[in-house]
């Protein structure tokens, strides 16, 4: 059984590394501060007894006042796994981190949130639309566009 | 005299026969030498996601046929476990049982299906395929006997299923499990040592264990490279807790372990299969669920092990009749991403055997 790994605890230890990354935790999650983002999945994939090896899925999701984009971490090498939230704020320019670096599993999926919502990953090495063509205007999965 | 050559672009698809789907590859050329390949998507985009958004619970399970086409049963069954964790819903233990009877055949069909088209690409055209296609044929008879439809099948629901198999049903599937083995076998024999097909694929399109696990790829295009992760082993769904069965796993990543991962994993579905016709219990195949499903705010991420890998729905809920974010974590379009760490340096005639190794569907890369 994957083990959902304590929010509140991984926030602890992240808190130690980097002090004032984690902005809330949860049961199973946390939500870290968009700035801190890279350095944090960094520290995830790699600090011993976590070793987030594998990215399941990036989403994105439109809550009107700041976007959040969530990311569904597992360990093969430990079976737990972890969701890591980041927000941004700002409807006209909002951007985060590209995790691409760390996982190439991100690739398509930032894409294809920078597609449909109009997040830019900052870092990306290919950012552009993929599911929509290249001269379409606005971002679809957004909840003002109709 | 030195003759100037340079690079050429061309493009495979999207409406080629080797692309399974309206799929395109940019590819950069040198001679016949694959230098760089760009996939291109979107030409089955239909915006399920958003079309979600404006559906009740309990409509978007026939969306959700139409994401992977090959394995709608699969793709009902992710959904329904992703709505009844979110809204902590309870399923009869019969019905329970004939989920795990449907989603073990949906996978034997759809790896008749993979297995088939990469040994078209492969070259041996069309003979294996039609054999494949026989088999399976079989299986969506089962299917059109307990929900009418022989490919979009809109057969679970949230807590259950739609309706009890008929009587019929049992006495064919015994047939079905007792005859595919053999069938398997037969075929097996055929081609596991074919002079042509090793030279096509062993050590063609090499994938390693550090690379799959870096590209998110699951399913049998992960496990071909060596890693042992099957969702229903390393975070057991529904029942499969219950049943005997291994994870073939294949050493070194090329197509030729991916084809031998899809024929292991056959076997093994008839053994759980087998399992599950001995135990079915009798009983209810419904809990009393309201069609507006209501659940409370927040959020649930739901996967199962599809036959493409793994496939999960991560729902949001604001306590209404529908979802207010509805995302398909997609096993084809991030198995996808590892195609161009695989065919570059091979030739024109690889990419297509490589790429049919992947085995993916375009309903469920696009949405």
């Amino acid at each position: 059984m994957t083990v959902a790994l304590s929010g509140g605890e991984i926030a602890a230890r992240l808190e130690e590394r980097f002090p004032g990354s984690v902005v809330e935790s949860g049961q199973d999650s946390l939500l870290v501060k968009s700035e801190s983002l890279r350095a944090a999945a960094g520290f995830l994939k790699t600090a011993p007894g976590l070793e987030f090896d594998y990215l399941t899925a990036i989403t994105g999701v439109d809550y009107y006042d700041y976007f959040e984009v969530v990311y569904q971490l597992t360990s093969i090498r430990h079976n737990h796994s972890l969701v890591v939230k980041a927000r941004c704020y700002g409807r006209d320019n909002p951007a985060l981190p590209s995790v691409v670096g760390l996982w190439k599993g991100a690739d398509f999926q930032e894409r294809e949130i920078y597609d449909l919502m109009g997040i830019r990953f900052e870092g990306h090495p290919n950012l552009k639309r993929i599911v929509l063509w290249d001269g379409f205007t606005g971002y679809p999965l957004r909840k003002d566009y109709l | 005299m030195v003759i100037k050559t340079e690079p050429f672009v061309v493009n495979i698809g999207p409406a080629h026969p080797s692309t399974h789907g309206v799929f395109r590859m940019r590819a950069t050329l040198d001679g016949e030498v694959v230098l760089d390949i760009e996939p291109v998507f979107g030409y089955l985009h239909r915006g399920i996601e958003k079309l979600a958004e404006e559906r009740t619970y309990t409509q978007i399970i026939p969306l959700t046929d139409r994401l992977d086409y090959l394995a709608s049963m699969s793709n009902n069954l992710a959904y329904v476990l992703a709505v009844e964790k979110l809204a902590g819903i309870a399923v009869p233990e019969r019905a329970e049982y004939l989920r795990v009877i449907m989603a073990e055949l949906q996978r034997i069909a759809s790896h008749l299906i993979g297995v088939g088209a990469f040994l078209n690409d492969c070259g041996a055209f069309m003979t294996p395929i039609l054999y494949m296609i026989r088999e399976r044929e079989k299986i969506l008879d089962l299917f059109e006997m307990v929900c009418g439809q022989r490919l979009t099948y809109n057969y679970m629901r949230i807590g259950g299923v739609s309706h009890d198999i008929p009587e019929e049903f049992l006495p064919a599937l015994k047939k079905f499990v007792d005859s595919m083995p053999g069938f398997i076998d037969e075929y097996d024999q055929l081609l596991k040592e074919n002079e042509i097909l090793l030279a096509r694929s062993k050590g063609v399109g090499i994938l390693s264990r550090e690379q799959a696990i870096n590209i998110s790829a699951s399913g049998p295009v992960l496990r071909a490279s060596g890693v042992k992760w099957d969702i229903r082993k390393v975070d057991p769904y529904s029942i499969y807790d219950r049943f005997g069965f291994e994870v073939p796993t294949g050493s070194a990543g090329d197509c030729y372990d991916r084809y031998r991962v899809r024929v292991e994993e056959m076997r093994q579905s008839v053994r759980i299969l087998k399992q599950a016709v001995e135990k079915l219990p009798a009983g209810e195949v419904r809990s009393e669920v309201s069609h507006l499903v209501r659940p409370p705010a927040g959020e649930a991420y739901g996967h199962i092990e599809a036959p493409r890998g793994e496939l999960g729905f991560y729902l949001v809920s604001d306590n209404s009749i529908a979802p207010y974010r509805f995302h398909v974590r997609a096993p084809s379009l991030l198995n996808l991403t590892a195609l161009r760490e695989m065919v570059v340096g091979w030739k024109v005639a690889d990419v297509l055997a490589i790429f049919g190794s992947i085995d993916i569907c375009m309903g469920e890369a696009d949405r």
